[in-house]
């Protein structure tokens, strides 16, 4: 913290390399935010998700109430989120509980949206071929639709999880914890070190849970689906795109 | 709410230009920018994969991280609008590159073979054949892109040019909700029509795709 320089321009990475700021018991050290920033996003994303997944996943099955999906998914991606942020913030008061909202709010779309894509993806002939074999219907859902369809249900939770963490991040604005405290306090006190080290954090947080949700995704995906995944070639899963490109897309726009 | 607007009409028109800008110059900068660099993607397989990967990180990262580690790769204050400009392109980019790569494979095929057997040279061939071909997949990414940009540009509000999101940060620090309801408002409303606004340029260029049943 004492590394402040007269423009603080000329030392970028002091604040990011000052032990000082990496103790653990500081209670606005960098381990601690880096916590909250962790805790908070985890929480809205669970939360979203218990919400969102079995709405998806009852849409998707029954196909009915799609336009539900299909709206909620457009609605979503065009919201500004920031703007949400602030007005459940100013109407609700400073607290943390209506950041948290905000956040579980943001996450509901792309988790359901998805969800209900990937169930309407999955082969047909597959499901019938479950229903001649005498299964029920959570039967198919649970043992034939959501096995095959995984890969793209995880896809929406790992839109969610950026959205989330990124808006985390913004929050800060509100008074919110986390990482973005770094970014908005050093804007505030013109500490540009400061806000670099946020950046940086920010940064290397959404990239490692992003690896960390793909990892996840390789162990819990059935071989199988994978391998037939990986079967079809570069060239028809392009094919697959063409028909509905914004869905399978894994870089999908949600932020 | 329209009291609001009455008394500051001005304001809220100038947040909405100046959003529309920060919005649209990032998605025609990056599709630019993306057409080469899909095409190089396809025509060098080597590079296909890192283009996608860098890609993927890239998009990954949160906006108001990426638009504050700008300054220090190109040198200028973090109040520049330069930052959100370029922070978008990049976004942009990183979305449409990919897009822009598979579209051209895709169409890979009969039809690009029967236009090389009819003498077409490789850039004829691009221009005449294979992107009008793509067309409907890469404006698809387009509209994805263009709307992702309009929601992202309020964030800009905390590094100085944000566009509607200076009604957010306004009427959070009032305690106002009209100017933020205002601001949703209009920053959703904005990214719908510019998403109508690119089908029907989609539906003039690619008059084909309304013929017959798959559309």
């Amino acid at each position: 913290m004492s590394l402040v320089s007269p423009t603080p321009m000329l030392n970028y990475f002091g604040y990011l390399f000052d032990g000082a700021n990496w103790h653990l018991s500081g209670d606005s050290s960098i381990p601690e935010r880096l916590a909250q920033h962790i805790g908070y996003t985890l929480a809205a994303l669970a939360i979203a998700a218990l919400i969102a997944l079995p709405v998806g996943l009852l849409i998707g099955h029954t196909n009915r109430g799609a336009f539900i999906a299909i709206g909620l998914g457009n609605l979503g991606r065009s919201l500004p989120t920031f703007g949400l942020v602030l007005l459940l913030v100013t109407y609700l008061g400073v607290y943390i509980w209506p950041v948290l909202l905000a956040l579980i709010v943001l996450a509901i779309p792309p988790i359901l949206a998805q969800t209900y894509a990937a169930i309407r993806s999955v082969d047909p002939a597959a499901v019938d071929a479950a229903v001649g074999m005498g299964m029920r219907p959570l039967q198919v859902l649970f043992q034939a639709e959501v096995p095959m369809a995984l890969p793209l249900i995880i896809g929406g939770l790992r839109n969610a999880l950026l959205q989330v963490t990124a808006t985390a991040t913004i929050a800060a604005y509100a008074s919110f914890g986390g990482l973005g405290r770094l970014l908005i306090d050093g804007l505030n006190r013109n500490q540009y070190d400061q806000v670099l080290a946020g950046a940086i954090l920010v940064a290397a947080l959404a990239i490692a849970l992003d690896y960390i949700s793909a990892f996840i995704e390789r162990v819990v995906v059935s071989p199988g689906v994978r391998e037939r995944g990986s079967r079809r070639s570069r060239r028809s899963r392009s094919a697959v795109r063409t028909q509905s490109p914004t869905e399978e897309s894994p870089v999908s726009a949600s932020r | 709410m329209i009291t609001y607007l009455q008394n500051n009409y001005p304001e809220v028109l100038s947040d909405l230009v100046e959003h529309l800008w920060l919005a649209l110059i990032p998605v025609v900068v990056g599709a630019a920018l993306s057409l080469p660099l899909g095409y190089l993607a396809v025509r060098v397989p080597s590079l296909y994969q890192p283009v996608v990967n860098v890609g993927a990180v890239l998009y990954s990262i949160p906006s108001l991280a990426l638009f504050l580690m700008i300054p220090v790769i190109i040198g200028v204050g973090y109040l520049s609008p330069l930052n959100v400009l370029i922070g978008l392109s990049l976004y942009t980019l990183a979305l449409l590159a990919r897009t822009v790569a598979d579209a051209l494979i895709s169409v890979q095929g009969e039809t690009t073979q029967a236009a090389r057997a009819l003498g077409y040279r490789p850039l004829r061939q691009l221009f005449g054949v294979e992107l009008p071909m793509a067309a409907p997949v890469i404006f698809a990414g387009l509209r994805v892109a263009t709307v992702a940009n309009i929601s992202l540009v309020s964030v800009g509000a905390l590094v100085g040019s944000g566009g509607l999101g200076n009604l957010f940060t306004g009427g959070f620090q009032l305690g106002f909700v009209e100017p933020i309801i205002i601001g949703i408002v209009l920053s959703m409303l904005l990214a719908g029509l510019c998403d109508v606004g690119l089908v029907l340029l989609q539906r003039r260029l690619t008059p084909w795709t309304r013929v017959g049943g798959r559309a």
